[in-house]
């Protein structure tokens, strides 16, 4: 195990913060501004070819990421991005945890449903995200923060 | 500022998305396409995105919307090369680009346009 310990920037506590079982190396990067999207993109990309993920699954995962972390600026005002390896001896994969101190998601379910949006946008992002991956959680408080955690594991 | 050159061929424009599209870049594009369809008085646009290794709801709909605003100033627009894992994608995201024709090249979207390609030169051998 070797966990960073950037965490720094978001207060926000969940459990979905703490190191996964099978985390080997864990990097962390700012989002507040669309360049960190752009940056987070080339960097999700570059660990799911270290990986060898399939062309497709590197275009899902690195398209959940753009989703995910444009919300977290969008809609969280802003957090952190943390890009962590998974290895459980048997399979490798990628995990991508989105945290921020912003508002909150009043109602998840809703969030999560196609086409729902406060922000004039498709309504995708969350319930796209959550389709292009292998696992996904979310922890959100009202007025405290949102935590997105996605996996994408190499079959 | 960076800028997506934006190119004419007789009343077509073609723009060629070659970079990694951050939001503002998207957002200049489509101002820039809508003058230039104006100016040029263009009767058609082809987006050629062969390059783009994602497009995500952001991108996707900068596409729709410019497709739509094209339409009204009486231009038509055609997205050409999109590659097979982006099209997986896309669709898994629940994004359809409803509206939008494509085609899978450049030259088969000048066809849907109804401009021959090779016009002129080799028509012969024209398929």
């Amino acid at each position: 195990m070797n966990q960073t310990s950037t965490a720094g920037s978001v207060r926000f506590t969940s459990p979905l913060l703490d190191a996964h079982v099978h985390t080997r190396r864990a990097t962390a990067l700012p989002l507040t501004g669309d360049e960190h999207v752009v940056a987070l993109r080339r960097l999700v990309r570059e660990r799911a070819i270290d990986i060898k993920l399939s062309l497709v699954d590197q275009t899902k995962l690195v398209t959940a990421a753009s989703e995910l972390a444009r919300n977290t600026i969008k809609y969280g005002g802003g957090g952190e991005a943390r890009l962590i390896e998974l290895d459980d001896g048997s399979r490798q994969g990628v995990q991508l945890i989105f945290a921020d101190d912003g508002p909150g998601i009043a109602d998840p379910a809703l969030a999560l449903t196609d086409g729902y949006t406060t922000g004039g946008g498709l309504g995708l992002g969350l319930s796209g995200a959550r389709r292009l991956v292998d696992e996904f959680d979310i922890d959100t408080r009202a007025g405290e923060g949102t935590v997105v955690s996605v996996v994408k594991w190499k079959r | 500022m960076e800028r997506i050159p934006i190119l004419r061929i007789g009343d077509l424009l073609l723009v060629t998305i070659q970079v990694d599209m951050h939001d503002r870049l998207a957002m200049t594009l489509q101002d820039d396409l809508t003058e230039r369809i104006v100016r040029d008085e263009a009767k058609g646009v082809l987006i050629d995105i062969s390059a783009l290794d994602l497009v995500d709801s952001f991108i996707g709909r900068m596409i729709s919307n410019t497709a739509s605003m094209a339409r009204v100033l009486d231009a038509q627009t055609v997205l050409v090369g999109m590659q097979p894992a982006v099209a997986i994608t896309l669709v898994e995201l629940g994004l359809t680009l409803t509206g939008v024709k494509t085609a899978l090249n450049v030259e088969r979207g000048m066809a849907l346009l109804g401009k021959d390609f090779q016009h002129g030169a080799r028509s012969d051998q024209a398929r």
